[in-house]
């Protein structure tokens, strides 16, 4: 019930901070000089009729506060308006949304398969050869820059033919069964995931290291190997427990950096995703789309980061009594 | 504590590596128009997309020569539909070391003509071949470099105060001050770094000088980081304005922007060498991937990344490799930023020192 209340009351804060992201976002897309619907009215298959409409319904011969409130309004009753292809803005993040989450939770997934383990075995052997190695390589993939690293990638696609060139699916993806589609899917994944997991291997390695680093340092594990504990015992049962926890929290921010790594990454191996979106629309300057897209890239991140939240109540007793 | 970071920095094997590389690296970029052969907008159309030249120590007869090089003939290929270079090996061209080149300013005063490695006039030496439009990739990558390698460290120099000032404003008034400006803060955090970084680089608007065009970057750079940055500043403000040194200040009657800026900032001086040097990789990565996508440097102005942006086709990358070379810069660039900055982070941790 606590519980409850407290995500309850979380996704109340997170009503004001999204007005503000709006009202950010808002005002620096209409900063620029662009006409809004220049790219619509070059678009000879968009009627008269649908720029009439577009004109009320943005406000456009308004002042700018009134054009805020006009957009807050039809987003708020889910009305995103449309693309300059005269496509719907929503259909279009419908499209979208879901790869890069998909992109995004496997990477995640894998990285923390990779990543906790890694962090451990350096923390272990502190300031050995291989803490040495472990934290230098991990340090060669976050300094790779991921476009680059992206584009390598795909010399080698092309190179061997052994992975697909750009995309999620293949052209013949809807005759294949069921599996043949998942199958196909992680095959298209295979490079975009690579690059996205090099790229957040390190910070996650490096944390949980620095924190099993300062848990194995602290007096309740000196006292459970006074005790007697054999050193398994002592690092698996007690120390760990505890350098998990602000592992969790972070999780939050690897999800904001993975959306802003994947933004590149969509867009050299053509994944269409969120990222790639927003890209193509900045590029054609799709006000719509762009304001819609950023929107939905904040909510993201809310989101993220109240999961985070909540995972960290469910492992860490001390939260569950004290703060909420 | 500045010198005995130094040192330490030099004792550990792998920063005193870094340290060096980093060293050679801005030491070209200084002298970057004595070192490149060419100047940086010096394009010779018909030598468009030339592979490096071969330079050879061993001339036709095996008998050892100075060094010399062969230029390239363009000739189209009818059968395969494909441009070819060949060797013209008609004419030897000796390669010159300190000797007189195009003509250009040191540091934009003195004016000079030596470079350091050249060839004659007539021919053309291309160490890392040409782009599209028969530029040197060579000398470009080295005036690119100035931009690359400088543009994270400006724009740190513009979010530093103001992360500094907007963190140590909300932590020491308290109230609804703090309430609300971290509320922006955390607003402007919300909002995926990346996305946000190409929707400003967007609405920059066209006919902008270069130089103009390299500040407004380096705003829009520190704009996107200052949010976090203030936010740590704020929780270091709030532990430390009860102490007795603030009661002080206030009680000789200073003023409460004198008591931020004198007495409280000062305090987070190693928090913020710190976080410095640990960023800066960050925001070379972040130029680079804006000036990749066509957001960034604009051509004919070179940096890393607008060079790497023709990688974006695949017959360049699939038979014009050199013009990857700005990458793997980038990369041993950061790299060495964050060996120094790991080991930074270790000696200024004092638990490490145990």
């Amino acid at each position: 019930m606590q519980i409850l209340k407290y995500i309850l009351k979380r996704i109340l804060q997170s009503i004001p901070l999204l007005i503000i992201v709006s009202l950010i976002s808002f005002f620096i897309i209409r900063l620029s000089p662009v006409d809004p619907l220049a790219e619509l009215r070059l678009n000879p298959s968009v009627s008269q009729e649908t720029l009439q409409k577009e004109t009320q319904r943005l406000g456009l011969d308004k002042p700018i506060i009134v054009q805020y409130g006009k957009w807050a309004k039809s987003f708020v009753k889910g009305d995103l308006g449309i693309t300059s292809n005269g496509e719907q803005v929503s259909t279009k993040l419908k499209e979208r949304i879901p790869n890069t989450l998909l992109l995004t939770t496997i990477v995640i997934l894998l990285t923390w398969l990779v990543g906790i383990p890694i962090g451990i075995i350096a923390a272990l052997n502190w300031k050995s050869n291989l803490d040495r190695i472990l934290t230098v390589l991990t340090s060669i993939g976050m300094a790779i820059p991921s476009f680059f690293f992206a584009v390598l990638l795909l010399i080698f696609a092309v190179k061997t033919g052994w992975f697909p060139i750009g995309g999620l699916t293949s052209s013949d993806f809807l005759e294949k069964s069921l599996l043949g589609q998942i199958l196909d899917i992680s095959h298209h994944l295979v490079l975009p995931v690579t690059v996205l997991f090099t790229l957040s291997l390190a910070g996650l390695q490096r944390q949980m290291r620095a924190n099993l680093l300062d848990v194995l340092d602290s007096d309740y594990v000196k006292f459970a190997r006074a005790k007697g504990l054999s050193e398994f015992k002592v690092i698996y049962k007690h120390a760990l427990r505890n350098a998990v926890n602000p592992m969790i929290t972070l999780l939050g921010f690897e999800f904001a950096g993975l959306l802003s790594g994947a933004a590149l990454t969509e867009y050299v191996f053509q994944y269409p995703g969120l990222g790639r979106l927003i890209l193509e629309a900045v590029l054609r300057s799709d006000i719509n789309l762009v304001m819609a897209s950023l929107m939905m890239g904040a909510i993201m991140l809310i989101i993220g980061n109240l999961i985070a939240d909540i995972l960290l109540i469910i492992t860490d007793p001390r939260i569950r009594r004290g703060n909420v | 504590m500045f010198r005995e970071v130094l040192k330490k920095l030099w004792a550990d094997k792998f920063s005193r590596i870094s340290l060096i590389v980093l060293g050679i690296i801005y030491f070209s970029l200084l002298f970057a128009d004595i070192i490149a052969p060419y100047n940086k907008d010096f394009s010779d159309r018909t030598m468009a997309y030339v592979p490096p030249s071969k330079i050879f120590v061993v001339d036709e007869n095996h008998h050892l020569s100075k060094p010399y090089t062969y230029n390239y003939i363009r000739s189209f290929d009818n059968e395969n539909l494909r441009i070819t270079y060949d060797i013209d090996r008609n004419q030897k061209h000796y390669i010159k070391f300190f000797s007189q080149g195009q003509s250009y300013k040191l540091f934009g005063l003195i004016p000079m003509k030596i470079h350091l490695i050249t060839t004659d006039n007539d021919g053309r030496l291309y160490l890392l071949g040409t782009d599209i439009n028969g530029r040197d990739v060579f000398s470009r990558i080295l005036f690119g470099g100035r931009i690359s390698m400088t543009i994270g460290f400006l724009a740190l120099f513009v979010l530093f105060p103001i992360g500094l000032l907007y963190g140590g404003i909300s932590g020491y008034f308290g109230g609804i001050v703090d309430i609300i400006m971290m509320r922006f803060a955390e607003a402007v955090m919300s909002i995926p770094s990346f996305y946000l970084l190409i929707i400003l680089a967007s609405i920059l608007p066209g006919g902008m000088t270069s130089i103009q065009r390299f500040m407004l970057i380096v705003i829009i750079l520190a704009l996107i980081g200052w949010a976090g940055f203030a936010r740590v500043v704020r929780g270091m403000v709030l532990s430390v304005k009860n102490q007795e040194f603030v009661q002080a200040a206030k009680s000789i009657g200073a003023s409460r922007l004198r008591i931020i800026v004198k007495h409280i900032l000062p305090q987070t001086t190693s928090f913020v060498i710190v976080a410095m040097t640990l960023s800066v990789p960050s925001y070379i990565l972040s130029e680079s991937g804006l000036s990749f996508l066509g957001l960034g440097i604009q051509q004919p102005d070179a940096s890393w990344g607008n060079m790497l942006k023709e990688a974006q086709e695949y017959t360049n990358i699939i038979y014009r490799p050199w013009l990857l070379t700005p990458g793997f810069l980038i990369f041993v660039a950061v790299l060495a930023f964050n060996v120094i900055g790991d080991t930074i982070r270790d000696v200024l941790d004092p638990k490490s020192s145990k």
